[in-house]
């Protein structure tokens, strides 16, 4: 009995090897397409091992190019121009490139597979791309579920960054998790000091890298993240400007407000604060010295619903609202918006009755 | 029985496949990509051309496989994984071979058979024609019926979702919610044909 029940097993174990020593065979064989000379920007060269597609290769070699579905071509984010030694364009691509992206030779870089010589080109900012090891020197709680967490970089001790951008925080493996996990966080510090990155993060219910941030981060820890990414920034008009964000939303309008003030900026602005009770109000003082720093910034709080027992002396009702009463030259301003999705769509409704165009409209959206 | 009725009863299955007996609107298998590579003609026709392929292909090694090795040595019970591995390897195989020797048939239909590897439409056909108890020669008709009929579908499916991009769909309808509902129709309709074969 169990000799035949061994014999079975080693027969079906048997064909599976022979299947998959031919794999391994063919593979060698048939896709092995030998060193590959990728040139990055003219100015950069990596020889690889072809037959694997570009985006692992790049990620391979530090070069990260953002990707949210892990290189199935689901997500549509890997986008790259091939100027020279990329086949034609796959059906798998078809529903990502716009007629203008394939005028511009771009790519969904995880479905273009490295099999000869490649010229490509990739943005600047991506370059400056990589991961951070820091550590966390400050949690600083700013309400029952706010907290600015402050890292010191180690390595590399120094970060560029466009303010309004922001990095992915790697949660290391724990119980929530078994893998290590990444989420995105606007950068709130001040690019001044190079050393540093702040980041303002709200609890999530059962949020995976929240919580780990909450209940087992300290003071001391090692933390990783790579960064930076993101297109939200200040233009370099003269147009008046209104910042709308509430929560953990005023991370990338503060860093924006510190590079004003580092670049004295004159430009006319007025940053709308929203929160739902007074308890969920945050870092009055710090835009208060803003309003004296900066030579034409307001900021204006507000609370939707004041319990009873708060003391609340300033706005109150939805921010949106106080959009409304307030902002009496839309046609000329631009508007900057981060928080949630839900936020968002309502204040670009206001906006636009307002007179300020979407063109004009620039956002940060909370997935 | 003699090869020329062997072939009729073939065909006879084949029909049925594609038709009353429809892998996806009947039974439901495969529909994962379905409604994931249903958006565009273009890109289904592939797909679907790859299934008719791997289908057909892995549908008649599995028998062999079935019939030469397992049935001799008493191991049926053992056809699930290997089905399954016998699946994978040749797709992967096949994907290696095309990619490497016709660009440009990669380009029309080897992307996708990394889709179609854990398909369970492939699975599904394997072990239908064992628990069917078809001979060689009808399971390359029922295979290649399959494949046909899962070809059908998702065209049909592509022609109206390429027409339903420019309606007014309400929204927590869009995508996979009223490509459901779609094929739930579809699969009314094909109830239609379960008259033309009875008794098969």
């Amino acid at each position: 009995m169990l000799g035949s029940t061994l014999l079975s097993i080693l027969i079906v174990s048997s064909i599976a090897a022979t299947l998959a020593a031919g794999l391994v065979v063919s593979e060698r064989f048939l896709a092995d397409y030998g060193p590959c000379k990728i040139t990055i920007n003219e100015e950069r060269e990596l020889t690889v091992q072809g037959g694997k597609p570009l985006l692992s290769m790049l990620t391979a070699e530090k070069i990260f190019i953002p990707s949210a579905c892990g290189g199935r071509g689901t997500c549509g984010l890997c986008k790259v121009k091939v100027l020279e030694g990329a086949r034609a364009i796959l059906p798998t691509e078809e529903p990502y490139l716009n007629k203008e992206e394939r005028a511009a030779q771009v790519r969904l870089s995880c479905q273009v597979k490295v099999k000869n010589d490649l010229r490509i080109q990739i943005p600047r900012e991506l370059f400056s791309i990589r991961e951070y090891i820091t550590r966390c020197t400050r949690i600083r709680d700013l309400t029952h579920d706010i907290k600015l967490f402050r890292f010191q970089l180690v390595e590399p001790a120094t970060m560029d960054y466009i303010p309004g951008q922001y990095v992915q925080l790697q949660t290391p493996a724990y119980e929530k998790s078994p893998t290590p996990v990444y989420r995105a966080y606007s950068i709130a510090s001040d690019p001044a000091e190079k050393g540093i990155i702040e980041l303002i993060i709200r609890l999530v219910p059962n949020g995976i890298c929240t919580t780990y941030c909450f209940n087992h981060l300290k003071e001391g820890d090692e933390m990783r993240f790579n960064g930076p990414y993101g297109s939200f920034r200040l233009s370099d008009t003269q147009a008046p400007i209104v910042f709308i964000a509430g929560g953990s939303g005023m991370a990338p309008i503060k860093c924006i407000l510190h590079h004003m003030k580092n670049t004295q900026n004159q430009r006319e602005a007025v940053y709308f604060f929203g929160a739902n009770r007074v308890r969920d109000m945050f870092m009055v003082e710090e835009m208060r010295q803003f309003e004296s720093d900066l030579a034409n910034f307001r900021f204006v709080p507000v609370v939707a619903k004041p319990q009873e027992g708060e003391t609340w002396n300033g706005q109150t009702g939805l921010v949106t609202q106080a959009v409304q009463r307030d902002v009496t030259n839309g046609a000329f301003c631009e508007a900057y918006l981060c928080g949630s999705p839900g936020m968002i769509e309502a204040s670009i409704k206001v906006l636009n009755e307002l007179g300020v165009t979407n063109d004009r409209v620039f956002y940060d959206k909370f997935a | 029985m003699n090869l020329s009725a062997e072939i009729g009863e073939a065909f006879v299955v084949f029909i049925a496949a594609i038709f009353t007996q429809n892998i996806l609107l009947a039974y439901f298998l495969g529909l994962c990509p379905f409604i994931g590579v249903s958006r565009e003609i273009k890109a289904a026709f592939g797909l679907g051309l790859a299934v008719i392929f791997v289908m057909t292909c892995t549908t008649s090694l599995n028998w062999v496989a079935y019939h030469l090795v397992l049935v001799p040595l008493g191991l049926e019970y053992f056809r699930f994984i290997l089905f399954i591995i016998i699946i994978a390897a040749f797709v992967q195989f096949v994907e290696m071979a095309v990619e490497r020797y016709s660009p440009l048939l990669y380009q029309q239909l080897g992307v996708f058979l990394p889709l179609i590897t854990v398909n369970c439409a492939i699975f599904g056909a394997a072990l239908f024609m064992v628990i069917r108890n078809y001979s060689f020669v009808a399971t390359i008709g029922y295979a290649f019926g399959s494949g046909v009929g899962w070809f059908l579908a998702i065209m049909a499916m592509a022609g109206i979702r390429q027409r339903l991009a420019n309606d007014r769909i309400p929204r927590g309808l869009q995508g996979p919610g009223i490509t459901l509902i779609l094929a739930g129709l579809m699969a009314l309709g094909f109830i239609g044909f379960a008259g033309v074969l009875q008794g098969r």
